[in-house]
């Protein structure tokens, strides 16, 4: 019940304002189609160097959990997912809007997203000291592995193609190597001055998820403004309350299929919502409403995809491995201040951990009242054309960029990683690997370099990198992940190539 | 998407996969490299299953790129490397990026370009966006920007 304590910092004037200018903020953010809330948060990230972290990582929290919930805005009114997260709430919510309940559906997402993301940040409250403590026990080689098990399970699980997935993450591996080794001082990879110090994880991360998107926007040409936004009309917001409450089994199915996948690294919001949606509906005396404007739709998917948001952060708290995309980039926030999650996060810095952990949970109701009322005018901001919004994120990241350290170097670097991975995803590569790559690059050969040397001086490599139960069970889990993605990318083409003989 | 927009993006990889780990491998002192040999190995080996999947026209993920893509995106792309590259240095990063961000707008605003009003909504636009960037970033961040040449 540490957690207590820390409430109070919460609501100090600058951390309660910036809490507010999150939620705020990441609603607004969310609901415009293109700014992803991994993209959001990347962006944030500069603004966050001159506050205290505890009060950098309440900004970057809030806009996370909002961006999630604000997405469901354009989703239901534009039928445009402001984030892949979305993808399920449009399935209802845009049919709910377009029968005059578009009000009713909003009121619906957010206070499902509400019930969902308080359940899961409880479950954060709750998993990660008893996670931490049994991270005490993990030795090099057991961090060697999970951080090879960070990069395989999203390698293999977020990409369309396992073995491209997997080299995605290779490539973030091998970016990390460049600069100068830790033991020896030696050069590795330096082919231009820029790169002296290594790649700068913020100006990357920024480069990773924001410039592919505006050169998206780019490549879609001169394009008029998405499509138009549905009316919406007055609803009470009690009557939402007790529609929600009718429909208990969708809000239980959707909190707890978020929560659970939100634990499971790799898999997010957007499978979270499908699965949460899928399963609601089979579970259903109404099954057959299902994508006509169903409420239990719209609460299974949008209770789902808040309630992962706090589960994603456990591994990252505990054993510094990112569960997604988003929780990287705030590991990113988190390395700026000079801290690193893990076993020893909630003994070095309880601050810190706690203050941001409760500010999830305010952030969670402060989305829903805000989410209420600011819906509407976030949906007239998913409006804003394609153009301006290219602009705008283009001359934020090289300003982000630069302020990491001052330097032009960075930029150099973000505009090259930004451009280099907008063509590999065009052939099918993924960023989210990569990014895990790229932060988790230097944990791995830390841990690798460290227990070659325990290695070396008792058992040999082999004994002690393959040996022991903890060991092995992280290589089963690999193994196991690699493999399952394996088969389902069989089966999906084996369902492509039944679908293509049939017609 | 045809077989060679496959073959020849994993054919590059592939290559730079085979050329770091002939970097790794030759580069001194070893022990420094132990940790990227082991890294390119496994690169090398996945760029070129890839590869040779390309080759057999077995890979299917991917949308590709196509003629009225790279007709779209060249102008921005242009813009954007010259503002990144020479130009954010040169002039200044307010200075350029004001120019950028109208110059982008314009092309892309699919509004038409023979009314005066819409020129006025860009000039108007890119001034108020330019005033919150130098207010966030200046004021209130103190980062320091190359000098502009303008002021």
């Amino acid at each position: 019940m540490e957690f207590i304590y820390y409430f109070g910092d919460v609501f100090a004037p600058v951390s309660f304002a910036l809490l507010l200018v999150g939620t705020i903020g990441g609603l607004i953010l969310g609901a415009t189609p293109g700014l992803s809330p991994t993209m959001a948060v990347a962006l944030l990230i500069p603004f966050t160097f001159q506050l205290e972290a505890a009060q950098g990582l309440i900004l970057l929290g809030a806009a996370y959990t909002s961006t999630v919930a604000g997405g469901a805005v354009s989703a239901i009114l534009l039928k445009i997912p402001g984030a892949p997260a979305n993808i399920a709430t449009t399935l209802d919510g845009h049919t709910m809007a377009k029968k005059g309940e578009g009000a009713k559906a909003l009121q619906l997402s957010f206070l499902s997203s509400a019930v969902g993301g308080v359940f899961g940040v409880l479950l954060l409250i709750f998993l990660t000291p008893l996670l931490a403590q049994w991270a005490l026990a993990f030795g090099p080689s057991h961090l060697f592995w999970l951080a090879i098990l960070g990069v395989t399970v999203i390698g293999s699980l977020d990409s369309s193609s396992v073995v491209k997935g997997l080299l995605s993450g290779s490539i973030g591996l091998c970016l990390a190597t460049i600069g100068f080794d830790d033991i020896m001082g030696a050069q590795r990879f330096i082919f231009h001055p820029s790169l002296g110090g290594g790649i700068n994880i913020i100006a990357a991360l920024i480069g990773l998820f924001a410039i592919p998107q505006v050169l998206t926007m780019f490549a879609k040409g001169r394009q008029t403004a998405g499509a138009e936004v549905i009316e919406v009309k007055k609803h009470s917001v009690l009557d939402a309350t007790k529609e929600m409450l009718r429909w208990p089994r969708a809000l239980t199915i959707g909190t707890l299929t978020g929560s659970i996948i939100g634990l499971i690294p790799g898999v997010g919001g957007q499978i979270a919502g499908l699965v949460a949606y899928d399963q609601t509906r089979k579970f259903s005396k109404d099954r057959e409403k299902f994508g006509t404007g169903h409420p239990e739709g719209v609460i299974a998917a949008e209770a789902a995809n808040n309630a992962m948001v706090g589960p994603s952060l456990v591994p990252l708290l505990t054993l510094s491995i990112p569960g997604s995309p988003t929780a990287a980039v705030l590991l990113g926030g988190l390395l700026i201040h000079g801290i690193f999650p893990g076993s020893d996060l909630f003994d070095n810095h309880p601050d810190v951990a706690w203050t941001f952990i409760n500010s999830m949970l305010i952030g969670q109701i402060l989305m829903c009242v805000f989410g209420l009322y600011v819906a509407g005018m976030a949906a007239r901001v998913a409006q804003v054309p394609q153009s301006i919004m290219a602009a705008v994120v283009l001359v934020l990241s090289v300003f982000g960029a630069y302020s990491v350290q001052s330097s032009m170097g960075d930029v150099y670097v973000m505009a090259c990683l930004g451009v280099m991975m907008y063509f590999l995803e065009r052939f099918g590569f993924s960023a989210a690997p990569l990014v895990l790559g790229l932060i988790l690059g230097p944990i791995a050969e830390a841990n690798f370099i460290q227990g070659s040397m325990i290695a070396n001086a008792t058992d040999g490599m082999g004994v002690y990198f393959l040996g022991g139960a903890l060991n092995l069970f992280l290589i089963a889990v690999v193994v196991a992940s690699i493999a399952y993605s394996v088969w389902m990318e069989i089966r999906v083409q084996k369902l492509v190539a039944m679908g293509e003989a049939k017609t | 998407m045809n077989r060679y927009q496959h073959i020849i993006p994993s054919g590059l990889i592939f290559a730079v996969g085979s050329w770091i780990a002939w970097m790794s491998y030759t580069q001194q002192p070893a022990e420094a490299f132990l940790f990227p040999r082991l890294i390119a190995t496994v690169f090398v080996v996945l760029s070129g299953w890839t590869f040779v999947k390309a080759l057999l026209g077995k890979s299917r993920v991917g949308v590709g790129i196509n003629r009225q893509m790279i007709i779209s995106l060249a102008p921005g792309l242009a813009i954007a490397g010259i503002y990144i590259f020479w130009a954010a240095k040169f002039f200044g990063f307010y200075t350029a990026s004001f120019a950028t961000f109208f110059l982008l707008f314009s092309i892309y605003d699919p509004s038409p370009h023979a009314e005066v009003k819409t020129w006025v909504r860009r000039v108007v636009t890119t001034a108020v966006f330019m005033l919150v960037m130098y207010g966030l970033f200046s004021l209130l961040l103190k980062v320091y920007t190359p000098r502009e040449i303008l002021f």
